[in-house]
């Protein structure tokens, strides 16, 4: 076990499948010779050559295409998008392509795909560059989404999206990459579609994933030293397939959910769990299910304004004391 | 051994030369094929209008020549990405055409098990990379699958069949584009067929040529009449030759005209019936070729009639081989949306 930052961990995850498997490649905009805005492909062209690492024109559009043509034809491509944002601009590649040719061609098609796609919220990154998009991916049938919260799970994750025959969006928040944290030894995988129970508790049930997860974690802290409150706090680790099981197991244990994203609320993740839930566990509930999820603007500019929009500690607090009634 | 004259094009901007010794068996291949995609784009005609295909087809009528052309320069291994108008290429490319007839009637014996139809119709056994419902959504797959073959220092091809329309989509820009800086073993096939669905080349296309947008890119290009099966296969040979040499793409346009509507049932009010004859009577590929094959005795008549009855013969077995096979199973629209096995 190692101390690693979260870019760390990304980068050996590359730097052991790319050794592991010549066909994979990563192209995106200044990944080469920079070697990344956080510096997390900082020295890969120097052992896998500028053809295998590979900056590219700024051509969003081309790059998510060439990166379906790729995996189409045989190669496993690890695609950068930049700022999660940007898959804004290759839509269409995403929805209409990569999402379904596998099944409109009947199964023909294999797209072992991966899109890194930084998303989050960052000092001041403003509205274009602070977007968590998730939840847009949650509900077009074809595509794996992950998003870690730690650096043992960003390279776990990251891994796996690289071994596995779908194509997977992997979401690394951008204010995640310098925090550390503890890395097992060797080569290890995060299971896609296995959420993790990283607090035990029985008297109220957090599902989160990615920065807001620590944001959890500290509220369930502070419930347990100041309120007498033990909650259980579930890193949902990915997005699609969920591991509803993990959850229902959860709630029928603590009778009470809340569910909390950086995304904006309507229209979230959250939004799905709670439904989930309701539909299939309600008579296990003793209250509400609370969601917590960005106020429903863009994303500010100026740091008190920032704050404001993006759920802190307090807002997780309150919201489990409002599912404690 | 065949010898063809130079000859220059009625069409404005068109040049080709052909003088090429060309085997018998390459001119057959070319009418075989060239036949294969007009009586079945026929069928699909008449059994959709009887409402015995689902969806919405739309027909490669009048543009034959062109998939035909190319994919005969092409090697098995070659790959191609397609179009809406998609039914002629995957057929030029060597697909069975029962099997695509049986995915037009949405018949679990389709290419795509009935998932994709007319829209969608694959066969990655033969590079078939996919028609698309979206216009211009080949031209990265392209690009992508010519990156896959230089990165594993193979010496395949892709090649991207786009009309007109598409090549006003920003698509094209950053495909072109790509392929160019990283001279990509690509060839981009314009099939300029004068209308992007409703509308005419000149009222949503700032230039006559798509050729000369390949300038943009420091990339080769010519034009062909793309209705001389010829012309197109001669330029399509230079194309792929350089792409396959590490030269890089080329960008090849075909002159065309689609002779049908956009779809089927398409009132076709944006354009005279009068313009569609003319068109048919001077630039019908088949009927092109025909002519010329026998003013100039390569192919002999009972050769030609015996490639007649055979294309018959395979598209009547074809519509029986689609009409008796099943359904798929209700349960099936749940399979192939994940590969079920992670490796």
């Amino acid at each position: 076990m190692r101390n690693l930052s979260f870019s760390q961990a990304t980068l050996e995850a590359m730097l052991e499948e790319m050794r592991r498997d010549e066909r994979v490649f990563i192209m995106g905009e200044d990944i080469a010779k920079q070697g990344g805005i956080f510096g997390q492909f900082q020295g890969l062209p120097k052992e896998f050559g500028y053809e295998r690492v590979r900056d590219t024109p700024i051509s969003e559009t081309a790059l998510v295409g060439a990166g379906i043509g790729a995996a189409l034809a045989g190669a496993v491509p690890v695609i950068d998008m930049h700022f999660a944002d940007f898959i804004g601009v290759t839509m269409d590649e995403v929805l209409n392509q990569m999402a379904k040719m596998r099944y409109m061609f009947g199964g023909q098609a294999t797209l072992p795909l991966v899109l890194r796609a930084p998303d989050g919220v960052t000092q001041s990154a403003a509205a274009q560059h602070s977007q968590s998009l998730e939840a847009w991916f949650l509900h077009i049938p074809g595509i794996k989404v992950v998003i870690p919260s730690n650096p043992a799970d960003a390279k776990g994750l990251l891994k796996a999206a690289i071994r596995d025959p779908n194509p997977v969006i992997y979401f690394e928040h951008k204010n995640l990459f310098r925090k550390s944290g503890p890395v097992p030894d060797g080569d290890y995988l995060t299971p896609i579609g296995k959420a993790a129970v990283v607090r035990e508790g029985q008297d109220v049930t957090i599902v989160s994933y990615s920065s807001m997860l620590g944001t959890c974690l500290e509220a369930a802290d502070q419930l347990s030293q100041h309120h007498g409150i033990e909650a259980e706090v579930i890193d949902l680790r990915t997005i699609v397939p969920m591991d509803m099981e993990t959850i229902y197991t959860s709630v029928k244990k603590t009778h009470r959910l809340v569910i909390a994203h950086e995304a904006v609320k309507t229209g979230g993740v959250g939004g799905e769990i709670a439904a989930s839930v309701s539909e299939n566990i309600i008579e296990y509930l003793d209250a509400p299910i609370i969601r917590v999820g960005a106020a429903f603007t863009p994303v500010p500019f100026s740091p008190p304004l920032e704050k404001r929009v993006i759920p802190q500690v307090e807002q997780v607090v309150e919201a489990v004391r409002k599912a404690r009634w | 051994m065949l010898r063809m004259e130079a000859r220059p094009s009625e069409r404005k901007g068109c040049f080709f030369v052909v003088n090429t010794n060309l085997p018998a068996d390459l001119l057959k291949e070319w009418y075989y094929r060239m036949l294969m995609i007009r009586r079945f784009e026929e069928k699909i005609n008449e059994k959709f209008l009887a409402g015995e295909i689902p969806g919405f087809v739309h027909l490669y009528i009048g543009e034959e020549a062109t998939g035909v052309g190319v994919c005969s320069a092409l090697r098995k291994t070659d790959y191609i990405t397609s179009t809406h108008r998609g039914h002629g290429h995957t057929l030029a490319k060597g697909a069975d055409v029962k099997r695509c007839m049986a995915e037009l009637y949405g018949r679990k014996t389709g290419y795509c098990k009935g998932k994709g139809g007319s829209m969608h119709i694959a066969d990655f056994s033969i590079g078939m990379l996919g028609a698309n419902g979206v216009v211009g959504g080949g031209f990265n797959l392209a690009v992508g699958a010519a990156l896959a073959v230089q990165l594993r220092k193979g010496d395949q091809v892709a090649v991207c069949f786009f009309g007109d329309g598409a090549s006003n989509r920003g698509t094209f820009h950053e495909a072109l584009n790509m392929a160019a800086v990283w001279k990509l073993p690509a060839v981009f096939v314009c099939e300029n067929n004068q209308w992007a669905s409703t509308t005419p080349l000149h009222e949503a296309t700032a230039v006559t040529d798509i050729a000369v947008r390949a300038s943009s890119y420091a990339m080769p290009s010519t034009i062909v009449d793309g209705n001389d099966v010829f012309a197109v296969y001669e330029a399509a040979v230079e194309a792929i030759e350089r792409a396959r040499q590490g030269g890089g793409p080329t960008l090849v346009e075909c002159k065309t005209y689609r002779i049908k509507g956009h779809f089927v049932g398409d009132p076709e009010q944006y354009r005279t019936r009068e313009e569609v004859i003319s068109q048919l009577e001077e630039n019908d590929p088949l009927k092109n070729f025909f002519l010329r094959v026998q003013n100039e005795q390569l192919l002999g008549e009972q050769e030609l009639v015996a490639i007649e009855e055979q294309v018959a013969a395979e598209i009547e077995e074809a519509v029986r081989f689609a009409e008796t096979s099943p359904y798929p199973d209700p349960e099936e629209a749940f399979d192939d949306v994940y590969v079920e096995e992670v490796s």
